[in-house]
């Protein structure tokens, strides 16, 4: 790019830095709703006896659900890191999700995450001059186990 | 569910049965409420508008969900959806249909598991790729 970068060293010193863990709670009315957003019918999201069936120890989550992080007003919604880096655009699109499941987390589950910045990148684009940020979450169970991760890149522009 | 499907009935290059869902304006406040993303570029026309959209647009991470039920309704009670990656590049509008597809890329064992790697993406009703992407599951085997 012609231009001179809008990442700075202050941004760069992010990357890699582990946030704070959240507590992540998993519950079985989460767990429906979400399933019933994507348009779900199987049951074993639904019928806690019906996934015990199955083998689960309760509703199992649907690709793409990682329980909610506990809401406090006084705390900000979006990933520290995010909310660290001082970007000089204001507009966001979300630019992809990959989520891997290492073991299969039911409702009932407690998790704790911890996220970090992996990259940042910059590119010219139809809408302009855009932020590339590529962030990461590992969520552990309540046994300490990683089960899950999730890697997410945000456009700002 | 019934059909379960085995790792010995299917190929690599096969394609699996695809998912059509529609995503009206209510599917968007749904997956708002259910996801927590409450930005209203995705239920709130005027905001839309206000930030050069044409219309409400789709969730991205709506459409990797569904990605997650294309592969769970095709992997069945025995299987499971391990991994779902994809990007999200081309919009898709409130009230049109999002058609998902996948297809099988890789057949292997490690571990004990039947592995499947395919490629996914969603089409919108002009056929259009809007989010490519690549999943992972497991199947059953028929051998005990």
């Amino acid at each position: 790019m012609a231009e001179a970068s809008i990442i700075t060293d202050e941004m760069r010193a992010i990357i890699g830095k582990e946030s704070d863990p959240v507590t992540v709670e998993v519950d079985k009315s989460a767990v429906r709703m979400f399933a019933r957003a994507v348009g779900y019918t199987d049951l074993i999201y639904y019928d806690e006896q019906y996934a015990k069936s199955k083998g689960y120890r309760s509703l199992p989550v649907p690709m793409g659900f990682l329980g909610h992080p506990i809401f406090r007003p006084d705390m900000p919604s979006r990933p520290l890191y995010v909310m660290a880096l001082k970007s000089p655009y204001e507009r966001v699109l979300n630019g992809g999700s990959d989520i891997e499941y290492y073991e299969p987390i039911c409702a009932g589950d407690v998790l704790t995450s911890t996220a970090k910045l992996v990259d940042l990148s910059e590119r010219s684009g139809s809408m302009g001059p855009m932020l590339i940020v590529t962030g990461e979450t590992t969520y552990k169970n309540q046994a300490g186990k990683v089960v899950a991760k999730f890697r997410g890149t945000l456009i700002q522009y | 569910m019934s059909n379960q499907v085995y790792f010995e009935d299917v190929q690599e290059g096969q394609e699996i049965p695809t998912l059509r869902q529609n995503c009206d304006s209510q599917r968007l406040v749904m997956w708002a409420a259910g996801s927590g993303d409450f930005y209203q570029i995705h239920y709130d026309k005027d905001f839309a508008q206000g930030n050069n959209l044409p219309d409400r647009i789709v969730h991205g991470a709506l459409k990797h969900a569904l990605l997650g039920r294309l592969l769970h309704e095709w992997v069945g009670d025995q299987g499971r959806v391990k991994r779902v990656a994809c990007q999200y590049r081309g919009m898709d509008i409130v009230e049109e249909d999002v058609i998902c597809h996948g297809r099988i890329t890789k057949k292997s064992q490690h571990g004990g598991e039947n592995i499947m790697e395919l490629e996914v993406w969603t089409e919108n009703p002009k056929g259009q790729k809007t989010t490519p992407g690549t999943g992972v599951v497991s199947l059953p085997s028929r051998k005990p």
